[in-house]
């Protein structure tokens, strides 16, 4: 028997209908409005819209909650396969309970978090202790990697197989790379003995050096030391031959460069079997954004030019980058508020995530919004947990979402224990409203009436001005 | 001053002022100049104003032409170095800003080794913020002393052919000097190693050569300070190379060509000592022009801006 691999703070699943929304799930072809029935946590019925005033349809009784949801949309809920919610340690930053509380608000039944916390998750102790803490805080299903080396440190590798068999996912050193390729062939090696993910943080420290940001026009505009894409692509290059050669499982994070996307491509089509992933910062934004020098901007790996974003783009719509993954990366305010080469590296991101694609790519046409929901979601199953699908017998994992709804980010705060959005201040269409993850709502939108009312009160009662 | 441009508010970049602000900055200088060559240096623009130098880096040039500067506007000047203040005790760049606001000064002047640190600043207070260098991002008031002396001795930027010789990567003068020379009408040229030369330093309006062969072209060549740690990490292989390479001495340089250099020398790194003593080399005119420019660039910012000088 293999062990469970998500774990959160188990909530009776809910008892509610979702009425005249437009269903969108690309792995079941659904694309049309229904009704979704859900009772215990499951989806018992999907059924043609029913007029709200007229019987017929699924029945509405007394005991269900009617969510009325006519022109919006509900997806199978996202899957992010790289999370930062640095615990144990920093939970100045973030925690189980308030990462995971953005991860609802952001739509997403699942994440997987990144073991790069004080201490390191390197040993079955630590493991554990954070897996009975997700039972008690976490209110949605987070996975965890282990280390692949001992503190980070590329020295040592960590008792991978003790960690596999405790419910670690997988395996990385996110945050850092393996610098040594043999160290790294001997954790594919031992992948054959223990299984799961060896996914892969690529940069060539004496490429990369004391970079902060992309090297290039920008970089050489402020004289702040570069970071050049083939610090990434030339260990893409190299992890891929390992890969190939000891026929392992691996998986490239957060891909940046035009060079990474074609190294991931050569590599697939040489036949090695490995993934990649793409952040929405990376996806939507270049390195213009760091003249601002303002430090919501400094992210590992860099955000960079536009050829390289338009190549992310492309890859992500042809499938040669399976999935999304936020890399969200909270960090405190005084630790961000430093001049930019001081200020530490990452950006949150689970709460942005899907309006950022869906106002960036999808209504500018550069994705269809099929291709948005299924790389959201296809996480799950690179990291071989279950897909959150929209159909009769399946567990409740969904979000409901209302694209027409423009925001600006941060104007209500953040659920997330940081504030270090890249999107700060940006107006973005498409709010999540409600989110359901493993049975249970664990995000409900207040509703639009409290803003309504905050427009229409505000200006006449009290005028402009002093 | 019919054609007065509108000041910015801080001086953190070139690109805060276009050609007609850098020619208020200039022609203000111009008097203030003549000041400088009266026997009481001083003049009562800024009486009772406050001005705080805060300096985190070691600046002889720079920190005493600000301190001048502001006493010759009659300023009360308070100047703050990172050893043996709070900064050493660990305190952040914004707990001690906020905390010489408090004393309500009119202008903050910054020297700082991070890029953005004035602007950062600009964030926390009222006062008007000069930048005095940030990291290896900009210096402008060097490159408004340095396009200064050139307007003396040329009358006019337009059209000047000017090559920025040395490491440029790590320069801020030279990101300063390339905006300015260029908004001015000049034709830059840099020309260093290729490991000192950032990839793309064409974008912002230069070209870039790896060898002096042209260098004749030139009507002015700006040299570099070549630090000594570049070489333990391998930018060049040895002082000695570069300095066959890219030296400015007598065998390179024309008789009607002008050297210019921001500060401290290396003699007989960058420069042979008989040009630094030259009739050619600017570099004392550079740094008496520091003075006249740091007073113009308060003054505009803190007084002789239209627009504030209406609310004062």
């Amino acid at each position: 028997m293999s062990p469970r691999r998500l774990f959160h703070a188990v909530r009776p699943g809910d008892d509610l209908l979702i009425r005249g929304a437009h269903v969108l799930d690309p792995r079941t072809d659904l694309d049309e409005p229904l009704d979704i029935l859900i009772r215990n946590g499951r989806i018992v019925e999907l059924s043609p819209p029913a007029p709200p005033a007229q019987p017929g349809g699924l029945p509405a009784s007394d005991q269900i909650d009617i969510v009325d949801a006519g022109g919006k949309h509900v997806f199978p809920g996202f899957v992010d396969p790289h999370v930062h919610l640095r615990t144990p340690g920093q939970e100045y930053k973030e925690d189980l309970d308030t990462g995971t509380a953005a991860a609802a608000a952001g739509g997403y039944c699942a994440v997987v978090a990144m073991p790069n916390t004080a201490p390191t998750v390197d040993t079955a102790a630590v493991l554990g202790s954070l897996i009975e803490r997700a039972q008690r805080e976490a209110r949605v299903p987070v996975g965890f990697l282990a280390s692949i080396t001992r503190g980070l440190g590329g020295q040592e590798l960590t008792e991978m197989a003790e960690l596999r068999d405790l419910g670690a996912i997988g395996f990385t050193d996110d945050g850092k790379p393996v610098v040594s390729a043999g160290m790294l062939r001997k954790a594919l090696q031992y992948q054959r003995l223990c299984g799961g993910i060896v996914a892969l943080h690529e940069e060539d420290p004496a490429l990369s050096a004391d970079g902060v940001m992309h090297e290039g026009a920008v970089s050489a505009r402020l004289g702040l030391a570069g970071i050049p894409s083939v610090s990434e692509s030339t260990m893409i290059a190299r992890d891929s031959a390992l890969a190939l050669y000891e026929d392992a499982r691996v998986h490239f994070q957060h891909l940046s460069a035009i060079e990474s996307v074609q190294a991931l491509a050569s590599a697939k089509e040489a036949g090695a079997r490995v993934s990649g992933e793409a952040s929405p910062h990376h996806l939507t934004l270049t390195d213009d954004m760091v003249r601002t020098l303002d430090s919501r901007f400094k992210m590992n790996p860099p955000l960079r030019s536009e050829a390289d974003r338009q190549a992310l783009v492309e890859g992500l719509r042809s499938g040669v980058i399976e999935c999304v993954a936020t890399d969200h990366a909270p960090h405190a305010v005084h630790e961000k508020e430093v001049p930019f080469e001081q200020a530490p590296m990452g950006t949150t991101g689970l709460e942005t995530a899907f309006a950022a694609l869906y106002t960036e790519l999808v209504l500018p046409g550069e994705l269809e919004l099929a291709t948005v929901i299924e790389r959201m979601t296809a996480g799950a199953g690179l990291y071989d947990l279950p897909t959150p699908t929209i159909a009769v017998g399946e567990e409740a994992n969904l979000c409901l979402v209302d694209l027409d709804t423009t925001w600006e980010v941060g104007e209500d705060g953040y659920v997330s224990r940081s504030s270090n959005s890249c999107f700060h201040g940006r107006t973005l269409h498409g709010r999540v409203m409600l989110t359901l993850a493993a049975g249970a709502v664990v995000y409900r939108r207040p509703m639009l009436i409290r803003e309504e009312h905050a427009r229409s009160g505000a200006g006449a009662a009290h005028g402009e001005g002093r | 001053m019919s054609t007065a441009s509108r000041m910015p508010r801080h001086l953190i970049s070139i690109d805060d002022l276009d050609r007609s602000g850098i020619e208020q900055v200039l022609d203000r200088a111009e008097s203030f100049a003549e000041v400088s060559g009266r026997e009481i240096k001083k003049v009562p623009a800024l009486r009772g104003r406050t001005i705080i130098n805060l300096f985190y880096e070691a600046s002889t040039r720079t920190s005493s032409s600000f301190e001048l500067a502001a006493k010759r506007l009659s300023a009360d000047v308070v100047n703050v170095r990172s050893a043996g203040s709070s900064v050493d005790k660990g305190e952040s760049l914004k707990d001690t800003v906020q905390t010489l606001s408090a004393y309500d000064p009119a202008a903050i002047v910054i020297r700082s080794p991070h890029a953005g640190a004035a602007q950062l600043v600009a964030g926390w207070t009222d006062a008007a913020v000069v930048n005095a260098g940030d990291g290896k991002h900009e210096h402008p008031t060097q490159a408004l002393l340095d396009v200064f002396t050139l307007r003396r001795r040329f009358g006019s930027l337009d059209r000047l052919k000017i090559w920025i010789v040395g490491d440029v990567t790590h320069s801020r003068v030279a990101r300063s000097d390339i905006l300015a020379f260029t908004r001015m009408g000049a034709d830059v040229t840099v020309c260093g190693p290729p490991t000192l030369l950032p990839r793309q330093i064409e974008a912002l309006g230069c070209a870039a050569r790896p060898t002096l062969d042209r260098v004749d072209e030139a009507d002015v060549i700006y040299v570099l300070r070549m630090q000594h740690e570049r070489m333990h990490q391998s930018f060049v292989p040895s002082l000695r190379e570069y300095a066959g390479r890219y030296q400015i001495n007598d065998r390179r340089l024309r008789p009607d060509q002008l050297v210019m250099h921001p500060g401290p020398v290396n003699r007989g790194v960058e420069l042979s000592a008989a040009v630094i003593d030259s009739e050619q080399a600017l570099i004392g005119e550079q740094v008496k022009a520091g003075v006249a420019v740091r007073m113009a660039v308060l003054y505009e910012l803190l007084v002789g801006s239209p627009v504030l000088a209406a609310v004062a």
